[in-house]
């Protein structure tokens, strides 16, 4: 097996010593809570996500463990409501939108381009402190007694019926919305100026091409949510009638500005899912992506037409008729780069040589449920069919599909991909694999029997539900078992690789990729010398 | 009622068939779709694997013909299952004369329904079989959902308009009507069951019940209790817009637009009368907000679509 | 223009890249922020087109005098921020502190002008909610309109607000930091960053006093 051949040898002799790595520089806690290095903030993301990742986890297990039974037993309505209102804020804005952008993102974006650091070090870091805070709001919020509104916060229930802590927990997402923009403004202006000579943009890496699109996305969608939030708190505390019509609003208002942030959100989190896909696969199948092009434009046409699209969570709302058909319309086109990137990455595995480690485990299962997702994406999107699924179960499973069985299948698999380059040491690969089986298994038991149930009419947000629904209810329950064992199973096994697992070389998968070229762990500085670039990405080659 | 566990649950309007029909059509062109991907996948992954000795000379990095078909051809069935659904949507939501209507009134965390006769259910629905019915729903509190799995139809109930959806039963029996969009505590418990009667029986149970007047009659009498006459009658002294035939009507307003009236501008006109005022009249009219509630509401509005076609409007 | 290689921060290869990079980050940072008032003024224009009459007669009740003089405060500051951009540029230090203390004094003014303008809007019985009663002018039925109005007036002016006293903090850090010379004190560069975000805040105000000020008063 050839090398992948590159320009420049970027690693001296002194870079692979121990001790000269950027985790080796300074052990204080101060080194760390007021580090400008990128990939420390990284890490600093990677623990706090982590921690809320386990908090929106027992929020479902609650969930589930309630719905195996048809009867309202284990808590009462209210606290159901607030569980599930929990799990959804949690999940959504303080684990799924800054997981793979603030985490692997940060600490790849730089050396993917060959640069130092981010444009800006030190807004890096205030982001990652806007987000600590904004998360210890909403943690307070749920802590004194919870919000019961559903991370939706539909109107006029937020606004005048809910008696929970709406505001502080809307104060929470302002801040975290907060903390998206100033990392999505750094990914832009870090790779508009910061690419290494030769560096052009078709050279980039499609994760980098994925968590640009992203950011744009991030930077334009989340102050229309931070508006929203505020005019919602606005209602609220002065008692006015801006959403709720016994005082003059319009509560279809608050249902158009909201998902006009909360459409582009899920391509938020969906987008560098894909990127991280797009860097496994090829690597994985020793061969260069197939359709580089088109998998670029494809990304920027996701985060485009994702924009246009809102209305297809309003067609049984009262919205116009007329509304509805061009969203419609839009939604089933949105559809098509996402099946060009689902057949690309199919085609990527033609004529490769392909081996299959955790982390491509992680990438195909990502393919595959990424792909039975986005089908049933157009089931929601014709609008006859929508007037029967929306608001049931059948929902629940596409985004969980897609969410789950996308981003967070992704998120692992790039955490196992670039293990060795973070940490320096090689994890279990046997332990790898077998995580990677158990929660594919485990998502599939949990999710897939909830298309049947939405199908069959089981509405969301129930806690207790008719009897006929049971049996269905009880596998997706087992299911969830399954994968929160799943879950589990990375944090014992990665944990011990920092202290017990084989020393990492600079680029064990033999990647092409400019931060394979940096030592395991790399430097503070990334690079001995900044790489000029001459060819393209995914120089692979099987022969 | 217990009701056994069925995927596909029972065929309970007309459009159902035809709705489930375009979900196999959907199911058969997703499912080849993924089943193709995950063929392909798996194929590939056995074929390619590290170790086989297949075939890997002149690996392909772009096939611009082959790339534009898989663009073009999902795109083109895309529109065609668009279109389907479209026109069904429309169906659904396209005025029927010939519709019966049936008011509905969302609050948490019940359902109340009111025939045109003034036969009142709390918690279910009667409704005849093979006739079409307009469902005309609003909510006291916040946004409810009508949904019904054996028509599969679903509608939200909105606070401060009306929202309405039409179907026909087509098999009588019953059926489980749930609230499909989250309204608070009791959101789970705010079931009810739809009964589809035969005509006759539905006839005859119209009939009986708590003898009351119909709703048109019903709004009349709170027309004259709530003062109404008093401006908008004939030989009233006072300068007030004529409200007979207004449904439908054209009405010019003061500040130059032109709108058509509707249930929802009655409502506003009683609720928010300075809102949109008939042009060449003074903003006089006091608000009833607060006073009239949403069922009397709807009655009174039937009995203003009623005065248009029936001098005599008061039935035994 | 100086042939000695500048410093620069490390993560950047130049002080070109880096200059740049700090005005683009500055135009992305812009962007959002429009994106921000932009469901206001996407309010604003659903209000004027479904509720003419009672926009302009709630314009009416804003008081023209003190929005004006505002209008005036505000410009000439963003002209006396583009002046201390200038003077940082050419190394003049002294006159570019000088400068930034006058743009702050002006920005301050203006937030006491809107503070007695908020406190006159209280006392007129203006501020949305069950007490919100205006006086003179407009007629009964356009009360909806009216208060939602206020409701955008209120929300848009308090957040502009907001943006300005960051704006005033940042010219009285800039002020104080342009006592010692670079690379400890401030850059000329970081004067540029805070003269084009001065500069935004003054464009949103020049969109919000037409439209909150001026609508309706021609014709009275």
């Amino acid at each position: 097996m050839t090398r992948p051949q590159s320009d420049l040898s970027l690693i001296e002799e002194g870079d692979t010593r121990p001790g000269r790595s950027y985790l080796s520089e300074g052990w204080t806690l101060g080194s760390w809570l007021g580090t400008r290095d990128h990939k420390r903030i990284a890490l600093l993301y990677a623990a706090s996500i982590t921690l809320f990742f386990f908090l929106g986890g027992i929020a479902a297990a609650l969930i589930r463990i309630e719905l195996a039974t048809p009867q309202g037993d284990l808590v009462s309505a209210d606290t159901y409501n607030k569980l599930f209102t929990a799990h959804g804020v949690i999940m959504v804005w303080l684990f799924l939108i800054p997981s793979i952008p603030s985490v692997l993102g940060n600490f790849l974006m730089p050396m993917m381009i060959g640069a130092r650091d981010l444009a800006f070090p030190r807004l890096n870091l205030a982001s990652w402190y806007l987000y600590m805070l904004g998360g210890a709001i909403v943690l307070w919020a749920l802590l004194a007694g919870g919000v019961d509104t559903g991370w939706t916060f539909y109107t006029p229930f937020s606004t005048m019926f809910s008696n929970s802590h709406v505001v502080l927990a809307l104060v929470g997402v302002l801040v975290v919305g907060f903390s998206s923009i100033l990392t999505g403004l750094n990914f832009i202006v870090t790779v508009h100026t910061m690419r290494a000579p030769g560096m052009g943009w078709f050279r980039l890496p499609l994760f980098v091409w994925a968590n640009y699109a992203t950011s744009l996305i991030l930077v334009l969608a989340t102050p229309v949510l931070a508006m929203t939030l505020v005019l919602v708190a606005v209602e609220r505390l002065f008692q006015v009638g801006i959403f709720d019509p016994a005082l003059g609003g319009d509560p279809l208002l608050f249902q158009h500005l909201f998902w006009f942030y909360s459409h582009p959100a899920v391509y938020i989190m969906v987008l560098p899912a894909m990127g991280v896909a797009s860097e496994i696969i090829p690597c994985f199948a020793r061969r260069p992506v197939f359709g580089y092009r088109f998998m670029a434009y494809a990304i920027l046409a996701i985060g485009v037409i994702g924009f246009l699209v809102w209305g297809h969570h309003m067609f049984v709302s009262g919205q116009s008729v007329y509304a509805g058909m061009v969203f419609s319309l839009l939604s089933f086109m949105v559809a098509v780069p996402s099946a060009i990137k689902v057949f690309n990455w199919t085609a990527t595995l033609y004529k490769g040589r392909i081996s299959f480690s955790a982390p491509m485990l992680y990438a195909l299962g990502f393919v595959g449920l990424f792909t039975i997702g986005g089908l049933t994406g157009l089931f929601l999107a014709a609008l006859a069919l929508d007037v029967h699924l929306s608001d049931t179960y059948f929902v629940v499973a596409h985004f969980h599909y897609i969410m789950v069985g996308g981003s967070v299948m992704a998120y692992l698999g790039g955490i196992h991909f670039w293990w060795p380059k973070i940490t320096g040491r090689m994890y279990s690969e046997a332990w790898g694999r077998l995580a990677a089986v158990v929660i594919f298994a485990g998502f599939n038991l949990t999710f897939f029997p909830q298309y049947l149930l939405g199908y069959a009419g089981m509405p969301r947000r129930y806690h207790s539900y008719p009897e006929e629904f049971q049996l269905l209810h009880v596998l997706s329950s087992a299911g969830a078992v399954t994968l929160a064992i799943g879950y589990l199973m990375p944090l014992g096994y990665l944990a011990w690789s920092l202290r017990y697992g084989r020393p990492a070389p600079p680029n064990p998968w033999q990647a092409t990729g400019l931060e394979w070229q940096a030592a395991s762990p790399p430097p503070v500085h990334n690079f001995a010398q900044l790489p000029v670039v001459a060819r393209g990405p995914y120089a692979y080659h099987t022969d | 009622m217990t009701v056994p566990f069925h995927v596909l649950p029972a065929d309970g309007a007309a459009s159902a068939t035809r709705l489930d029909s375009l979900a196999l059509c959907l199911l058969l062109l997703t499912g080849a779709v993924a089943l193709g991907v995950l063929v392909m996948m798996i194929v590939f992954c056995v074929r390619y694997r590290a170790r086989s000795k297949a075939d890997r000379s002149h690996v392909p990095s772009r096939d611009l013909p082959v790339e534009i078909a898989w663009t073009a051809i999902p795109m083109l069935l895309f529109l065609g299952l668009y279109a389907w659904g479209a026109i069904d949507y429309a169906a659904l939501y396209r005025p029927d004369p010939a519709a019966t209507p049936v008011f509905v009134v969302a609050k948490q965390w019940m359902w109340k329904a009111e025939h045109r006769n003034g036969r009142r259910e709390v918690g279910q629905l009667h409704l005849p079989l093979g006739r079409p019915v307009r469902l005309v729903l609003t909510s006291q509190d916040v946004i409810h959902s009508f949904f019904v799995p054996a028509f599969r139809i679903k509608q939200d109930a909105v606070p401060g308009r009306y929202t309405s959806i039409g179907f026909t039963p087509s098999k009588a029996g019953e059926y489980e009507l749930f609230c499909a969009e989250y309204c608070g505590t009791e959101h789970a418990m705010m079931t009810g069951r739809i009964v589809v009667l035969p005509p006759a029986e539905y006839g005859r149970w119209l009939a009986e019940g708590p003898r009351q007047p119909g709703m048109a009659a019903r709004g009349f009498a709170l027309f004259r209790q709530y003062g109404c006459s008093g401006c908008h009658a004939a030989g009233s002294s006072v300068h007030a817009p004529d409200l007979t035939n207004l449904l439908g009507r054209r009405v010019h307003l003061q500040d130059g637009r032109e709108i058509t009236a509707d249930e929802a501008y009655v409502r506003d006109s009683i609720y928010l009368p300075r809102k949109d005022v008939v042009a060449g009249y003074e903003p006089i009219m006091p608000s009833f907000a607060g006073q009239i509630g949403e069922e009397d509401l709807l009655a009174i509005i039937e009995y203003i679509r009623e005065s248009g076609h029936d001098p005599s409007t008061e039935r035994p | 223009m100086s042939t000695v290689k500048q410093p620069h921060a490390e993560q950047f290869t130049s002080r070109e890249q880096q200059s740049f990079a700090g005005t683009f980050g500055m135009w992305v940072f812009i962007a959002s922020e429009l994106l921000f008032f932009g469901p206001l003024l996407f309010g604003y224009l659903y209000l004027r087109v479904h509720y003419p009459e009672a926009s302009a007669a709630a314009s009416r009740h804003t008081d023209y005098l003190l929005g004006t003089s505002n209008t005036a405060v505000l410009l000439t500051s963003s002209f006396l921020m583009a002046l201390a951009g200038h003077a940082a540029e050419s190394g003049q230090r002294p006159r570019a502190m000088r400068l930034l203390w006058a743009v702050a004094a002006l920005g301050f003014v203006f937030l006491v002008l809107k503070g007695w303008e908020y406190h006159k809007d209280f006392q007129e019985n203006l501020f949305p909610g069950p007490g919100f009663r205006p006086e003179h002018g407009g007629r009964l039925q356009q009360l909806p309109g009216m208060q939602l109005f206020f409701i955008l007036y209120f929300v848009a002016t308090c957040l502009h607000a907001v943006h300005l006293t960051i704006g005033i903090l940042v010219c009285l850090a800039m002020a104080w930091r342009l006592r010692r010379p670079p690379p400890v004190g401030v850059s000329a560069d970081a004067i540029e960053y805070a003269g084009l975000y001065w500069h935004f805040v003054d464009v949103v105000w020049i969109f919000l006093y037409p439209l909150l000020y001026l609508v309706g008063r021609a014709g009275g």
